[in-house]
């Protein structure tokens, strides 16, 4: 590829607000910010969906995921009132931050090892072209290209569609039970009960500073 | 679609991944530690999309799909307990929850 591609500037330009995102989750103070920073990674992996030609996942990440998801989670922040500012500098658990470090790194750093010691076809495997993606490159006639490109989308769709309803049908059944699991749930969970007790302050784990930060914050 | 482009998007996966379990470790706060797992989903929807390009095979865009509705089943799940949870001990962090000896 001696020429950077449209993909590839997109690929640069996307990956890096989705890193920036992913790291305002981590580190922003106020939740509502870590909301909104989500907000800013799932957008930009949805992106990265339509980068590689699977319009219907961009499509949904962005409805179901920015549109419903993270509207739901904003809304419990604000009914919750827990929009307030944390201070990250105190550090409860003894040590915690940087065994996490270190869980994290090497995480990062066995999947790039595996990724580029052993190349992606180790990751991957071979091909097994059960159920090929159609061929979306456009002919070079300009009125039927331009038309191509418009059922490029379609094909997608058409073609996830077709999958989910043929092969993984029984799963498909069986999302639409979890999901009714999930509803009834959460309404059984959002009820409120008749003899409310509050929680017990748990006993602190061994030193009095964190006696003193459980009850400061309670 | 070139090979290169392909591993760019596994590793930018793979820190994404990192970055959502170090979150995850890291924070105290329920709803932040909700919002990481939703990082750590992310991150493997992207994977699988990048092996079904790299594999041609179209399997990679359905598992998404169902990745997608696990992770709604998910929140919709974790944010009950949240809400159940902050309504008997408001501003309970993650370590309050000791109490459930679990």
């Amino acid at each position: 590829m001696p020429v950077p591609s449209m993909e590839v500037a997109i690929f640069f330009v996307c990956s890096l607000i989705a890193l920036a995102g992913s790291l305002g989750v981590v580190m922003s103070r106020n939740p509502v910010h870590s909301a909104l920073s989500l907000v800013a990674t799932l957008f930009a992996v949805a992106i990265l969906f339509l980068n590689q030609n699977a319009q219907f996942l961009g499509a949904v990440q962005v409805i179901v995921y920015t549109g419903a998801i993270v509207v739901l989670i904003l809304f419990v922040i604000m009914l919750l009132g827990v929009d307030r500012e944390e201070d990250l500098t105190v550090e409860p658990l003894v040590a915690q931050r940087p065994i996490a470090m270190i869980a994290g790194v090497v995480l990062i750093a066995g999947l790039l090892t595996i990724l580029f010691v052993g190349g992606a076809k180790l990751v991957t495997g071979e091909p097994s072209a059960n159920d090929p993606i159609m061929p979306t490159a456009a002919p070079a006639d300009s009125g039927e290209a331009i038309r191509q490109q418009q059922e490029i989308g379609a094909d997608n769709i058409r073609q996830v569609g077709a999958e989910l309803f043929s092969d993984y049908v029984f799963a498909f059944e069986v999302t639409a039970l979890l999901l009714t699991i999930a509803v009834v749930g959460a309404v059984l969970m959002a009820r409120r009960p008749r003899d409310l007790q509050p929680l017990p302050k748990p006993e602190a784990i061994d030193d009095e500073d964190l006696e003193a930060l459980s009850e400061e914050t309670a | 679609m070139g090979n290169d482009v392909n591993i760019g998007y596994l590793t930018l996966s793979a820190i994404l991944f990192g970055v959502g379990a170090i979150g995850l470790l890291v924070r105290r706060n329920a709803l932040v530690m909700l919002m990481c797992i939703e990082l750590m989903l992310n991150a493997v929807n992207l994977t699988f999309v990048t092996f079904g390009s790299m594999l041609n095979d179209i399997t990679g865009q359905v598992v998404v799909f169902f990745v997608l509705v696990v992770a709604a089943a998910e929140v919709v799940v974790g944010l009950g307990i949240i809400v159940a949870v902050a309504r008997r001990r408001p501003g309970a962090t993650a370590d309050d929850l000791r109490v459930l000896r679990g």
